[in-house]
């Protein structure tokens, strides 16, 4: 009885010791602070950082390699959420990118041949449209990434900026600097 | 050497842990509706399940010994959920690529009745500790043999036209029955 009991225990005591020295020795350390930013980050999947996606840039940032003010599709807002998580200075737009008004796509329905390329271009199945039928936008939709700017054969798509009135106007993030605590 | 050979020749075919023991069935119907899968499944079984031989042959015969061999099943399953847990780290340290194809299949693994029935057949059989290592293996290569063989006639099934009330588990089902008539053959191949 005793001997089974003092065998069970060893090999318990064993077990657990090797699992738990493996649990530190082999420990795997994921990054959330990737994520983090890749919440904030608008997910248009644009390229207009210079990297492949959002995923991508969300690396970059959290390694340090990147600055935090180059996502167009993020404009002012984007920076002052990513430089509140990180507790750095919101700083302007820079690099190779440049801040735009907010823009929706627009097709010149007239034009439009109906090739679909535009479509497979969008990031956020904003357009809508079939082979050989005019394709359209769909406004609430559309991030205003300019991805199917390009692809378009016949350039009908513009980017008209987006007016403010009286039914989309709203309240400007309030911008205050933000002063490390310690 | 010879016996080690006819060792595993013997757990691969004509002992095969699945078609003639019956054992680890729901690995077996269950992750072996696609080809990819059962290869996971079948490595990692295969891995976890030569340590858990071995491993087991020393408890066996250092630990418990005559006197305490109400105990052998007891100390296997500790000492298999031990094993998986740990394979499960450092896989996951050292090959994270690996670590994402097995996936949710590892820990799965401890509740395989193939990994404790390899240590507890090996007990009956009075194997040594290298006989013991090749008999885990070979059930395992056999293990994964036939997860193979089988989900490549599940992807198919999954096209042929078989009647309504037939369709999935239980053409499963039936294919494996006719799987292991099959296997039986292999026990010829021993005189």
């Amino acid at each position: 009885m005793l001997s089974a009991l003092l065998v069970m225990a060893g090999v318990a005591i064993v077990l657990g010791a090797i699992l738990g020295f493996s649990a530190i020795k082999f420990r795997v350390e994921g990054n959330p602070l990737v994520d983090k930013i890749d919440a904030i980050l608008p997910q248009t999947q644009c390229g207009q950082c210079g990297f492949p996606g959002c995923k991508p840039y969300a690396t970059s940032i959290a390694g340090g390699e990147s600055e935090i003010n180059k996502c167009p599709p993020g404009g002012e807002e984007g920076i002052q959420k990513l430089a509140e998580l990180l507790g750095v200075e919101p700083i302007p737009f820079g690099g190779d990118t440049e801040i735009k008004p907010k823009a929706v796509a627009l097709i010149d329905e007239d034009n439009c041949i109906g090739c679909t390329l535009c479509i497979q271009a969008c990031p956020v199945d904003a357009i809508v449209g079939a082979a050989k039928q005019m394709h359209t936008i769909v406004e609430s939709e559309c991030t205003g990434c300019e991805l199917c700017v390009a692809p378009c054969p016949v350039d009908c798509i513009s980017m008209p900026p987006i007016e403010e009135k009286i039914t989309n106007w709203k309240w400007k993030y309030p911008v205050y600097s933000l002063a490390r605590v310690n | 050497m010879t016996e080690y050979l006819l060792i595993l020749v013997a757990t691969v075919f004509v002992n095969n842990i699945v078609m003639i023991k019956i054992l680890g069935l729901c690995p077996f119907m269950g992750v072996s509706k696609k080809l990819e899968t059962s290869i996971g499944m079948g490595a990692a079984t295969t891995f976890v399940l030569t340590l858990a031989s071995g491993a087991s042959y020393l408890i066996n015969e250092y630990l418990l010994g005559p006197e305490l061999a109400y105990l052998t099943t007891l100390s296997f399953i500790v000492v298999i959920a031990g094993i998986v847990q740990f394979t499960e780290m450092v896989i996951q340290k050292t090959s994270p690529m690996l670590h994402q194809v097995l996936g949710i299949y590892l820990p799965l693994i401890t509740t395989n009745c193939a990994v404790l029935g390899i240590p507890l057949l090996n007990v009956q059989a009075k194997h040594n500790f290298m006989e013991s290592l090749f008999f885990g293996m070979g059930g395992a290569i056999g293990f994964t043999m036939v997860m193979v063989l089988f989900a490549g006639m599940r992807e198919r099934l999954e096209g042929a036209d078989v009647p309504v009330i037939f369709k999935g588990t239980a053409i499963g089902m039936i294919t494996a029955g006719l799987m292991s008539l099959a296997f039986m053959g292999f026990s010829g191949l021993i005189k």
